[in-house]
């Protein structure tokens, strides 16, 4: 694996400097390697995972399962793009089982999440039907325990 | 005025305090001090070992059991020795699971040393070993390793050092604090020289896993060392099981024996939810072990560098998680250099002094910590290093 994605994929915050005296590369050597992994189409992006209580009181998380009928309108890829398209969608992926979408969305309040689920969703050709399911609470984020008092740690900071 | 100092013993009064205690006082009550004095995993023991943890809580698994350990852990313990290091072990009488390789340690020399005895050892050396020959009324005489060897113990050091009383080699490679390793052909001077004197060998192998380069000999695998060394091992540093405090040693079945019995009076038995996790490490811990060793591997990497072009002269450890650089060139000793490091620039390292008077002139920094940290303490050691020198 590339070695500047190897330390990315570490979680560690590091900017381009500190991973370039790391990996004994100069930092215009580690911005020509993120370049390049974001031309590939590799790297997406890179965010802050956010303790999701954090905006929890000013936005909402829903997962809408999503049915769709693919014939003559560009197929699955076609309807998944679209959806993909608007804002408030958060992920979007084409599924096994008894629906075909999962569709990831926030915002500011339930009432939002009705009108993009009817206005919206349910407007576009070939949408079937949806299920609209609410987050209520996180116990794991990205890889990340949440925890409500914070972590706890003990491991003595000089020891022989 | 509190006289109850008279109470205690006069060989435990006269201990030296660890030198990492004072470190440690000051360091704890730094807010955003950068530590590099972390002397055990920074990893998390890997899920499916505390899982098994789990489940024998879940169980109901909370009795004493055998003084040895439990049968089951001993008979993995034999495979485990068998397939990585080489000698057999008889789980029923050769092998004894202890709290950590300190107790096993600390019950071989009570079980072995009678007052006066001596016991070699090589310094710079974990902080337990002359303080616990002290304990047993014995003298510790400790054999130079040096940066000019990369700290692997010289067969003519060891030679040299050797006086008549002599009865215990005390080995542990790779070393804290020096990453210092041994090869086959040093090993097999060594194993000569061991049986020439009659010593018994105590070889502390905890870090063995955690050899980069070279691969790991254990001495107890020399033709005539079987039946004269004490293997000792346990889970803290290769599996990142410091907080289970679970060990073990395999030897001779008569020094086995000895130390059972002061294991039996002293302590019972290792934790049994302890000796179930760790049957789980042994059977499919090896590529948690894997990785955690490449991690420290690229840090090692990383550390021993910046250390180099800071112009702290440091040789590339071979194994452990310690680089141990040079800070003499400063003009300061280790105690000096740790200390302003600490108090000017808030990066702990632990003076080589801590790990004995052949530790002068160094400094230990552990790098089983984060990228960001050792970045972050490299770069506050070059500010450091620029105020040193402009005086």
């Amino acid at each position: 694996m590339n070695s500047v994605l190897k330390l990315l994929l570490e979680g560690e915050a590091l900017d381009t400097a500190q991973i370039g005296k790391i990996l004994g590369l100069g930092p215009d050597a580690v911005e020509r390697e993120l370049a390049a992994l974001r031309s590939q189409g590799v790297l997406l992006g890179m965010r802050p995972v956010l303790n999701p209580s954090f905006e929890a009181e000013r936005r909402v998380r829903a997962v809408i399962e999503v049915k769709i009928r693919p014939e003559g309108l560009g197929g699955f890829d076609g309807i998944a793009e679209r959806i993909s398209s608007f804002e408030q969608v958060e992920s979007c992926h084409l599924m096994s089982g008894g629906y075909d979408l999962l569709v990831v969305i926030t915002a500011d309040n339930l009432y939002k999440v009705a009108g993009f689920v009817h206005e919206r969703l349910a407007r576009i050709e070939g949408v079937q039907g949806t299920s609209t399911h609410f987050f209520l609470r996180a116990y794991k984020k990205d890889g990340f325990i949440v925890s409500a008092d914070g972590s706890r740690r003990d491991r003595p900071s000089v020891s022989p | 005025m509190d006289e109850s100092g008279r109470f205690v013993a006069r060989h435990v009064a006269s201990l030296p305090k660890s030198g990492i205690r004072d470190f440690f006082a000051i360091v704890s009550k730094m807010k955003d001090a950068v530590s590099l004095g972390i002397g055990e995993p920074d990893f998390v023991t890997p899920f499916h070992i505390r899982e098994a943890a789990m489940n024998a809580l879940e169980k109901g698994r909370t009795s004493y059991t055998d003084n040895r350990g439990t049968l089951q852990l001993r008979e993995e313990i034999s495979r485990y020795v068998a397939a990585n290091y080489g000698p057999e072990y008889r789980p029923d009488d050769e092998i004894l699971v202890t709290i950590g390789v300190s107790e096993a340690l600390d019950i071989l020399l009570r079980a072995t040393l009678n007052p006066g005895d001596k016991v070699l050892y090589h310094e710079p050396c974990y902080v337990s070993y002359a303080p616990s020959v002290a304990l047993c009324h014995a003298e510790a005489v400790p054999v130079r390793t040096t940066a000019a060897d990369q700290f692997a113990l010289d067969p003519a050091a060891l030679r040299a050092a050797w006086r008549p009383g002599c009865k215990l080699l005390i080995l542990n490679f790779p070393t804290n604090p020096t990453g210092g390793t041994a090869d086959r052909a040093k090993l097999e001077e060594i194993a000569r020289f061991a049986i020439e004197k009659d010593l018994l060998v105590a070889s502390d192998e905890i870090y063995s896993e955690l050899t980069f380069e070279g691969g790991h000999v254990s001495i107890a695998s020399l033709p005539g060392m079987r039946e004269r060394t004490v293997f000792l091992h346990g889970f803290s540093k290769a599996f990142a099981m410091t907080g289970f405090r679970i060990g073990y040693a395999c030897g001779p079945a008569a020094v086995i024996d000895g130390m059972l019995k002061v294991h039996q009076y002293g302590i019972m038995c290792a934790s049994i939810v302890s000796q179930e996790a760790a049957v789980e490490a042994l059977r499919n811990g090896r590529d948690s072990v894997l990785h955690m060793r490449d991690k420290y591997r690229e840090r090692r990497d990383f550390i021993v560098r910046r250390f180099n072009e800071l112009g702290l002269a440091c040789h590339s450890p071979r194994g452990a998680f310690y680089a141990f650089p040079s800070v003499s060139g400063t003009g300061l000793d280790s105690m000096e250099f740790a200390r302003r490091l600490l108090e000017e620039r808030k990066v702990a390292m632990v003076p080589g002094t801590a790990f004995g008077a052949a530790g002068a002139g160094f400094c230990r920094a552990s790098f089983s910590t984060s990228y960001e940290r050792i970045h972050e303490a490299c770069e506050r050691i070059a500010r450091f290093l620029d105020d040193v020198r402009r005086g």
